[in-house]
């Protein structure tokens, strides 16, 4: 039944359903888990990586962590080569608008561009839609620190902790559960790494296999964002107690 | 002989422009709007080649609006500025360029600071605490450096404007019939009366 609608992503099903993105949106399920946490002086966004072989080059770049402009990042769940072509419009979008009005995109915005351009792909015919899924840390302004997510199907919204890909939902629950309103920068990452350790497959966490970043103010007032040296990954892992044991690293 | 004056204070940006429409050197009407509001805290007064000056307000009034619909906030001065230049530049640099001279007063809402912009028909941007277009600015500027100060209050605003009006219609060869004064602060645009016919001898 369902083969006469799935073909072209275009085509509403007889229940009203547009089944392209929903296996697009299937596909990001089973991608590696990201998250985001909006803190009062902050936000962190963590991802899961999914090592596929020892023998693939492993510090080569972040696989999952893309900075957009000077006040924006976000983690991607889904196609590494979708998500490639929509960052490049987004910092294109970005730099544009800089260049015009010379300021910073407002995140919002910019989360609208890259969904307008998503939306596009569920109705105007013929090709698929990007199977990705964003969430994206920023600071403006007008509404400071901001969290957002959007999924193939081109909407979007703003949240204070949510994730997507494997595990989401139980990792989601955690986050409703464990989420204070009034949590810092510091506690949002001990968090981040809490639901992280929960939800991925092994038990132990290294550096090889999650990425972090944060968005802050400096002490001059000053938005940064960092992506996280492995260092300063075990650091952290080690700190919640969470880090692979010294000798179980010899093992292996 | 057209007039433009600006002047912000600790709370406010006062907007001044003369209200003679003139072709060559007729005057055509007395009671001419040389201000368009872009949005509910920037206004852009505008001098130079006739229509040129109003076409290219409301062009730029049209955009600042749209942005306010699309994105449900309101564009800050600075960006205001940045886009008001870069329309003029890309103007200057097509068959045939915009011949107008803008100060954009308006009101940081965020930074809650005043602001006024000083920008040229060749598309140069400033921002400055006073500012004057035109012969205007043979007259006023000494005025303005010598008795401005950035904390002033609306009042002294007002007096200082009233100086440089009436060093204008002293010397000025031509009666530029006048200004309608405008004022922007944190609650919005607003018009001031000003008194005009106040008899200014020549020593």
């Amino acid at each position: 039944m369902s083969r006469r609608y799935d073909s072209r992503t275009t085509i509403f099903s007889p229940e009203g359903r547009l089944y392209q993105v929903e296996y697009a949106l299937e596909a990001i399920s089973h991608a590696g888990t990201a998250l985001g946490i909006l803190a009062q002086d902050g936000i962190v966004l963590a991802a899961e990586r999914k090592v596929t072989s020892k023998l693939l080059e492993q510090d080569t770049s972040a696989e999952k962590l893309y900075i957009l402009n000077d006040n924006m990042i976000c983690a991607v769940a889904g196609m590494t080569a979708d998500a490639n072509i929509l960052i490049n419009y987004a910092r294109q979008a970005a730099q544009r608008y800089l260049l015009t009005y010379n300021e910073d995109i407002p995140c919002e915005q910019l989360v609208r561009r890259l969904c307008d351009l998503k939306q596009g792909y569920t109705q105007h015919g013929g090709l698929r839609p990007f199977g990705v899924s964003f969430i994206y840390a920023g600071w403006d302004p007008q509404r400071q620190f901001q969290l957002y997510q959007s999924n193939p199907s081109g909407n979007y919204g703003g949240w204070k902790a949510t994730s997507v890909g494997a595990n989401n939902a139980s990792a989601q629950s955690l986050l409703k559960q464990d989420y204070k309103e009034e949590c810092d920068l510091k506690e949002a990452c001990g968090l981040a790494v809490k639901v992280l350790s929960k939800t991925m497959d092994s038990t132990k966490l290294s550096s090889e296999k999650i990425e972090f970043a944060t968005v802050g103010k400096t002490k001059s007032g000053k938005i940064y964002h960092h992506l996280w040296g492995a260092d300063e990954i075990d650091a952290l892992l080690k700190e919640h107690g969470l880090a692979k044991a010294e000798d179980a690293e010899r093992e292996e | 002989m057209e007039v433009l004056l600006g002047i912000t204070g600790k709370d406010f940006t006062i907007v001044a422009a003369s209200k003679a429409a003139m072709r060559g050197a007729t005057i055509l009407k007395a009671s001419d709007d040389k201000t368009r509001e872009l949005n509910s805290h920037s206004l852009m007064a505008f001098s130079g080649e006739a229509g040129d000056t109003v076409q290219f307000a409301e062009f730029i009034q049209a955009n600042i609006q749209l942005y306010s619909m699309r994105n449900s906030m309101e564009l800050s001065p600075s960006a205001t500025a940045s886009f008001v230049r870069g329309e003029l530049a890309r103007a200057l640099r097509s068959r045939r360029p915009y011949t107008v001279n803008l100060l954009l007063g308006g009101y940081d809402k965020i930074a809650d600071k005043p602001t006024l912009y000083w920008i040229d028909y060749l598309a140069s941007s400033a921002p400055v605490p006073y500012a004057a277009h035109g012969y205007a600015q043979y007259y006023c500027l000494s005025l303005l450096d010598k008795h401005h100060h950035p904390d002033i209050d609306f009042e002294r605003g007002m007096k200082i404007l009233r100086m440089c009006t009436e060093e204008l219609k002293r010397r000025l060869p031509i009666d530029f019939k006048g200004v309608t004064v405008k004022v922007i602060t944190k609650d919005g645009i607003r018009e001031v009366e000003y008194e005009d016919d106040v008899k200014v001898v020549v020593p």
